[in-house]
């Protein structure tokens, strides 16, 4: 293990510089044990690999793999370990903040082809699948039996089981429902030295220190994920929605704290400023009302009778923190059409502005009239607009700031806007991610989040798996050296690769 | 840095450069849990006190030595509690000691663990230096997860100064039934249950009778309880039930001499154990105790052969493995952790696995 007298790994301190590998000796490594169409090298074949979601920060990889058996991976980590070759993992490319960006001196490890279910048990509640999987077809395999799998990121019709462990994957349910964590029993992987390792278990526990939790959310800094055994959970019989309407943010804010108060979970609680509001309007025609300054959705589940009491009760609620107009769903298709406005934020924002940037910072709900206050503040002095959504329940932002990157001085006044955002989140006592993780996106954020104690300890946890770094560099926690950079998502020409996907 | 912690943090650094080793010290109350504890005496209680409630954030943030009980005392005059419900074993009982056990109670199967609650933890690791990792918010993935990986970890990574827990408004109406089934049926029953929308939060069976308790709103409680039929208990008497449940304070738990307690853990379906000894199920069959006097090697063998794995809880000889052995690649994964936060190896060494 490469170590320095602080019992710092090297690459805690400073980048590895890769550029001296030997690109030819590596392919032909490779192709020694994968068999043939399993190993891309090609530049036209590499270069749709080049980015994933967040696809202003590209780099074309020194080869793809492209394994179909666990041994397989065993053989591609093993010689890469060899070689001092760096590995990315990477399932659909959905994920926004960059954490399966190729290694420009690395190997894409792309596990598209572990795409399938292995076993569904019903009556444990219980299904094991293959990483390469997708979100969303976990829960169509277990709709004949009215179970589901709980965590629903948007882009859960295309993003991966694999990527959702990598990730901690949330979504606008995990208020009731949980993250990815929560509702994962089992992941076996694969080290950077070719070891299998199992994580959890079948049982609710597992001897030992609880690596199933650690190794979740670790953006692939870890081990290579070759299995998942998920938990399923009873389909609620019902949804319902309820819209509405304030004539001020911070009345809003503190009505979402008004409904926590009252000891009600709902199944998802979000709020929209009236720009949001407006922009999506205008797209998708869910009739929001444009008059009001936020609107909040809360959505409650569950069997009819507990649907009906949870309603009228956060209809009370928020009629006495002063909503004007309240809408309940009258039926599944107002629901959806609820939800469509929400959902569509993202290309909403796009459409209106040539550029935008989103943030993903979570803060303490308390302080969410505050955030609003000084984003506004913020518009004022970067002289750009921006449009506020929020996972409330939970306090999770996601501010789209509008730029447009082709005139000049902009992008750089939208990340310093950004930067200011998430700045203020640290300072509020949340977080610079809620779910859509470090990556290299914020990378430098990661420097105001933790300290240098922090940061070293974090990279003393990443060798204890993978003691030469050689797992996805560069991602999710800063060298040292790099404390002073930030990294930033934004889109260019309104385009986010996936277009289709409705996004967080 | 306060001026306990500043000594404790001197007290660690003295003892890491001796390579003297520290038996960590809460309420004292889970000193029966794990291996048997070596080292000299590290009291932690006096580190006390609330930090931070604000109940409509659902967290609340507590120095490691605050009484569990206090703690519980504080979120139930909010309408609130740890929705893990953890076991105290002890009056003395601490925050920390609670999630450092890693124990969950009646309600785990239903609502999670309490790792699955653990929103923050300070640490003072084994160079004396305080570390904070996650924080006050209920979504959070910047960095590895390291406080969820305090939870269970007995003490081995560090002396835990505070914790921010997610806190829950307790359900409007709790009810609970009963039903004589025999082990297997409940087993069946307790499953086919688990996959429909019912608001089940805990189960216990034993000697034939199946007690189930649901939690929720009004309606789905007063649905459930006509649809499922049993017989249900009075409040009162509920309450004590699930208490004792909790607290291991049945008799089927009070060992003779030569007894141990074994803790089952295994996939809720799993067939039944078919070994000697009494039994209780909970946690809809994903956790099942086992009192009497079996070969350890014959409750871990069964545990294995049904998917799960077997704890010494209570009794036996605390002197070998306690808790199921791990595949080599595994414990070595777990020495390394380990020597990262606790280089020496002073802390609790041995409590969780000979050699860690």
């Amino acid at each position: 293990m490469m170590e320095t007298t602080e019992d710092l790994p090297a690459f805690a301190l400073t980048e590895v510089d890769y550029s001296g590998l030997d690109r030819a000796r590596v392919v032909q490594a490779l192709a020694k044990v994968l068999p043939v169409g399993a190993l891309l090298f090609d530049s036209e074949d590499v270069r749709p690999y080049e980015c994933d979601g967040l696809a202003s920060y590209r780099a074309v990889p020194l080869a793809v793999a492209l394994p179909s058996t666990e041994e397989e991976v065993v053989a591609i980590l093993r010689t890469c370990s060899e070689l001092g070759v760096p590995v990315v993992a990477r399932g659909a490319g959905t994920g926004l903040s960059g954490g399966a960006q190729p290694h420009p001196h690395g190997l894409l490890l792309s596990m598209a082809r572990f795409n399938r279910i292995l076993h569904l048990d019903a009556h444990a509640r219980t299904a094991v699948v293959q990483p390469g999987v997708r979100n969303l077809s976990i829960s169509e395999a277990a709709a004949p039996h009215n179970l589901y799998y709980a965590p629903d990121p948007s882009s859960q019709l295309a993003c991966t089981i694999g990527g959702n462990v990598a990730e901690n994957a949330g979504g606008v349910h995990c208020l009731k429902y949980g993250l990815t964590v929560h509702n994962l029993l089992r992941v076996r992987a694969v080290t950077m030295e070719g070891e299998i390792i199992e994580l959890g278990g079948h049982a609710l526990d597992a001897p030992g220190y609880d690596l199933l939790a650690l190794f979740t959310g670790s953006e692939g800094m870890l081990g290579v994920v070759t299995e998942v055994t998920v938990k399923l959970t009873p389909k609620p019989q019902i949804a319902r929605c309820v819209l509405a309407t304030f004539d001020d943010v911070t009345k809003a804010g503190e009505a979402v704290a008004a409904v926590i108060a009252a000891g009600i979970i709902p199944a998802g609680l979000e709020m929209m400023d009236q720009p949001a509001t407006a922009a999506v309007e205008e797209f998708v025609r869910a009739g929001y009302p444009l008059d009001a300054k936020a609107i909040l959705l809360s959505e409650a589940d569950g069997t009819p009778e507990e649907v009906a009491e949870e309603i009228a009760r956060v209809s009370e609620v928020l009629q006495a923190s002063g909503a004007g107009e309240i809408r309940v769903s009258r039926d599944e298709a107002e629901r959806l059409r609820f939800w469509a406005g929400r959902k569509a934020a993202f290309p909403a924002a796009g459409r209106i502005s040539p550029d935008y940037y989103c943030m993903d910072g979570t803060i303490p709900r308390k302080r969410l009239g505050e955030m609003l206050e000084a984003i506004q503040g913020m518009e004022g002095r970067y002289g750009l607009r921006c449009l506020n959504v929020f996972h409330a329940g939970d306090g999770n932002l996601h501010p789209l700031i509008l730029f447009d990157a082709n005139q000049p001085g902009e992008l750089e006044r939208a990340e310093a806007f950004g930067t200011e955002i998430l700045e203020l989140s640290v300072a509020f006592g949340g977080t610079i991610t809620g779910e859509h993780g470090v990556g290299i996106e914020k990378v430098g954020q990661m420097c105001v989040q933790f300290g240098e104690r922090e940061r070293k300890q974090f990279f003393r946890v990443k060798s204890a798996f993978d003691p030469d770094g050689l797992l996805n560099p560069g991602k999710a926690i800063p060298t040292l050296n790099r404390c002073a950079e930030y990294g930033r998502m934004h889109v260019q020409g309104g385009a986010l690769p996936h277009p289709e996907l409705p996004r967080f | 840095m306060n001026e306990i912690v500043a000594s404790w943090a001197e007290r660690i650094r003295a003892a890491a450069a001796d390579g003297r080793a520290l038996n960590l010290q809460g309420g004292g109350s889970k000193d029966f849990h794990g291996r048997r504890a070596v080292g000299e005496d590290f009291a932690l209680a006096e580190h006390a006190g609330v930090v931070d409630y604000e109940p409509t954030e659902l967290v609340v943030t507590v120095r490691g030595g605050t009484p569990l009980a206090e703690l519980e005392a504080l979120l139930a005059a909010q309408g609130q509690f740890l929705a893990f419900e953890p076991p105290h074993f002890g009056a003395g009982a601490t925050v920390a000691g609670c999630v450092a056990a890693g124990l969950s109670g009646p309600r785990r199967a239903s609502v999670g663990a309490v790792r699955d609650f653990v929103l923050g933890v300070k640490l003072l690791d084994g160079r004396g230096e305080v570390l904070s990792f996650g924080g006050q918010v209920m979504k959070n993935v910047a960095g590895y997860d390291v406080s969820r990986l305090v939870a269970g970890s007995l003490g081995t990574l560090g002396v835990i100064l505070e914790l921010s827990l997610k806190v829950l408004p307790r359900p409007p109406r709790e009810a609970t039934l009963r039903f004589e089934l025999a082990e297997g049926e409940a087993i069946d029953r307790l499953n086919d249950w688990g996959g429909q929308p019912l608001p089940i939060s805990a189960s216990a069976w034993s000697a034939g009778v199946l007690t189930l308790r649901l939690s929720g709103a009004e309606a789905a409680v007063a649905a459930a309880i006509t649809r499922l039929g049993g017989e249900q208990l009075a409040d009162d008497q509920a309450s004590a039930f699930w208490d004792d449940v909790k607290e291991q304070r049945s008799p089927l738990y009070t060992l003779a001499g030569h007894e141990q307690l074994w803790r089952l853990s295994l996939p809720s379906s799993a067939a039944p154990l078919r070994l000697s000894g009494r039994q209780v199920i909970e946690w809809g069959g994903a956790q099942r105790w086992l009192a009497g006097d079996l070969p350890a090697a014959q409750v871990r063998g069964r545990a294995a052969e049904l998917g799960g794995h077997a704890t010494l809880f209570r009794g036996g000889d605390r002197a070998s493995e306690v808790f199921s052995p791990l595949p080599a690649p595994l414990f070595a994964l777990h020495r390394r952790l380990k020597a990262t936060f606790d280089p020496a190896g002073i802390f609790n060494p041995g409590r969780l696995y000979q050699g860690l």
